[in-house]
């Protein structure tokens, strides 16, 4: 089994210190990519998804710090790992896209200016040589004239294009594994639909895994094999993709699908989730959820473990254990 | 519902000067909103749709003269709105209220949100000043916020919280019509549904009519009655809610649609890929803005402009669409000029198509 799992995450916890203060984003996040596969990591705002996906980069800056928890990319563990390995490792078997197309480019450098550098530094190709490779990758995203966009400044091209340059840049050393924290979210959908599927295309064409960071559930359904719902800093559901959507076992993945509005069929009501995500300082010390739960019962007060039910499908959450004191009927259903 | 038109636009253009050259002239313009023609009858929600650049937020600014229209009409209740006077401005504004995008940015942070209702009411001079105190808690309730919260200010509430403020703001003077920019797209998914259904509930109790501004189609489906879809400034398609889910006819509403990634793991829709991205607004294609786009386009759609109409008098609601070829597209009459399901064909295709027009940008200065 553990050959055909990419990258391995256990009991990972990143914090940040202000002050006295410690803010636990990421609070004990497990979960596993099977290698070729995509993994989808979906949350609300402040979730830790975010947080979650930089750690595996070690990309945390201070007052940030990995705190405890293990890495394993291919075996090897990326939290004890020297900075020189690290580095051989960041873009070239692991690589990233991020949300904001126009911050993560440098404006002050031509597109293939900053394609070149990566092979440069990891493939030792000179400026000739690393030219041609850039021309290739911007070919291989759909970028029109692409002879003439290598030279040219971020500034000069639309949002969708940035966005796939920065795709270019990504896959420019062929990683194993691609981590896109909402590619598409700052996108229309036309330019958005293009990003998904290309990614997917380039995906079976080279044979990456790939970790997708969403909120939005049509984006995970559409592109994700395998799904982790991260609630307040935890993975509370981690289950393949048609059972998440068709029998999800968590309150708030049921909660999260209920008050989706759908545009490809008519919904009586949507029935939100009450309450808002509870601030880091106020975090319940049970499960994190049970303030907004509809069945929240006595034992909620005590974190539940992430528990596996069997099929690879695991939860963190009391109803489904023998201990479970509250409703014997709770009906888990997504409408 | 009500028959009465509560708002009415005619032709509506509104075109922002670009400052250039040595003195400043005006040397273009940028054409947001270019014609655009619709009324809104009392009680019933409408939606504008359209990606970035298509003018919704602008048609909403222009109706409340935020930003002052270049031409048009704008009516409401029978009363000229854009020959107004300042003075009568502001009054006519205690009927139509805003609800924006942001609701970091759309409140004052210097503000509790008791000052922030107290100023809405005084300006507008709706509540006697001994009952506001009473008026504000009441409405902060409304809006499902509490009342020992009335002397916060906006950094100690979460978004969710914020865009309440804001309504509850917009609520404050008793409008008849509110125009939400983007009013739940900035919150999460269970929290937008809490406000959603906030504004429904509002909505029904206070006889609200929504002039509905989104790039989200889910969140439109939902709440709207009626919806118009727009492209580069003009409106390509207009109609009752379920007639433009179920049936769009224009070739951009299709793509538009087709292109929402649908939560369902199982029913993955059949996709359309629209070449390139929105020409620029400054000069905007001729005959039909979307014919640079269109898998459909002939010579036709590049010379004439279509305009607004009901192609199928069968049907008994609204469904108006700006296309020469609605129906014969319908039909499988008229097909598509390249492959539009497949991105890497659309993808090679933009590609030549850019490559052959640099060629001839090329021979051109050759000569």
């Amino acid at each position: 089994m553990s050959e055909d799992i990419i990258l391995d995450i256990d009991d990972l916890r990143t914090s940040f210190f202000v002050g006295d203060n410690e803010v636990k984003a990421v609070d004990g996040v497990t979960f596993q990519v099977p290698k070729g596969k995509t993994l989808g990591i979906v949350g609300e705002s402040g979730s830790g998804k975010s947080i979650t996906a930089l750690s595996v980069l070690r990309l945390i800056e201070d007052p940030g710090k990995i705190k405890s928890g293990s890495i394993k990319y291919k075996g090897e563990e990326l939290t004890k790992v020297k900075n020189s390995r690290m580095r051989q490792i960041r873009g070239n078997e692991i690589s990233m896209i991020f949300q904001e197309p126009m911050t993560s480019l440098n404006p002050t450098f031509t597109i293939g200016q900053q394609l070149r550098e990566s092979f440069k530094i990891h493939q030792g190709l000179g400026k000739k040589d690393g030219t041609k490779r850039a021309i290739e990758m911007l070919e291989l995203v759909g970028i029109p004239s692409p002879e003439k966009r290598v030279d040219q400044y971020p500034f000069e091209l639309s949002g969708g294009m940035r966005q796939r340059v920065m795709i270019a840049m990504a896959l420019a050393c062929k990683p194993d594994l691609l981590i896109a924290d909402e590619p598409t979210t700052a996108l229309d959908v036309t330019i958005q639909a293009q990003i998904l599927e290309l990614i997917k295309d380039l995906q079976e064409e080279i044979g990456m895994s790939v970790v997708m960071i969403t909120h939005d559930l049509g984006v995970v359904a559409e592109t994700c094999d395998y799904v982790a719902v991260m609630y307040a800093g935890k993975v509370v559901e981690y289950a393949d993709i048609y059972t998440l959507f068709e029998n999800p076992k968590h309150p708030y993945t049921v909660g999260l699908l209920n008050s989706l509005p759908r545009h490809d069929k008519k919904q009586d009501e949507l029935i939100p989730i009450k309450g808002n995500v509870p601030a880091p300082d106020e975090m319940p010390t049970g499960c994190r959820f049970a303030p907004r739960c509809p069945f929240a019962s006595d034992i909620c007060k005590t974190l539940p473990e992430l528990e596996d039910l069997g099929n690879g499908n695991e939860v963190r959450c009391w109803i489904h254990t023998d201990q479970w004191d509250g409703d014997k009927e709770v009906q888990l259903n997504a409408k | 519902m009500p028959n009465n038109t509560l708002l009415n636009i005619e032709n509506l253009e509104q075109h922002f000067p670009i400052k250039g050259g040595f003195f400043g002239r005006t040397v273009n313009h940028v054409k947001a909103v270019d014609g655009i023609t619709f009324e809104i009858k009392e009680g019933e929600t409408v939606a504008v749709v359209g990606e970035s650049g298509c003018g919704k937020s602008t048609t909403g600014r222009a109706i409340l003269r935020l930003d002052e229209p270049t031409n048009g009409k704008v009516e409401f209740q029978g009363k000229d709105v854009l020959s107004m006077s300042k003075d009568e401005m502001r009054k006519m504004r205690k009927d139509m209220q805003i609800i924006f995008q942001d609701p970091y940015a759309s409140l004052n942070p210097r503000k509790t949100v008791r000052q922030t209702l107290w100023e809405a009411m005084d300006i507008q001079n709706v509540v006697p000043r001994k009952e506001r105190n009473q008026r504000i808690v009441e409405l902060m309730e409304t809006v499902g916020l509490q009342r020992h919260q009335i002397d916060r200010y906006p950094h100690e509430f979460s978004g969710g919280q914020r865009q309440r403020i804001g309504i509850a703001r917009a609520l404050s003077v008793n409008p008849k019509l509110i125009i939400c920019d983007e009013a739940v797209s900035a919150l999460d998914v269970s929290i937008q549904a809490q406000v959603l259904n906030l504004l429904k509930r509002l909505q029904k109790e206070f006889g609200l009519t929504y002039l509905f501004i989104s790039h989200d189609l889910g969140v439109v489906r939902h709440i709207a009655d009626r919806i118009i879809v727009m492209y580069l400034g003009k409106i390509v398609e207009i109609g009752d809610t379920e007639a433009i889910f179920n049936n769009p006819q224009h070739p951009y509403t299709k793509a538009l649609l087709s292109a929402i990634p649908v939560p369902d793991p199982r029913n993955k829709s059949q996709r359309i890929f629209l070449r390139g991205d929105v020409p620029s607004p400054i000069n905007p294609p001729t005959g039909c803005r979307f014919h640079t786009r269109c898998p459909f386009a002939t010579d036709l759609c590049r010379t004439d402009e279509p305009h607004l109409e009901q192609k199928n008098p069968e049907f008994d609601g609204q469904h108006e669409v700006a296309c020469h070829f609605a129906l014969d597209i319908q039909s499988g009459k008229h097909e598509a000029q390249y492959e539009m399901y497949n991105v890497r064909e659309v993808l090679d295709d933009e590609a030549e198509d850019a490559t052959t027009a640099e060629d001839e940008a090329f021979s051109k200065t050759e000569k």
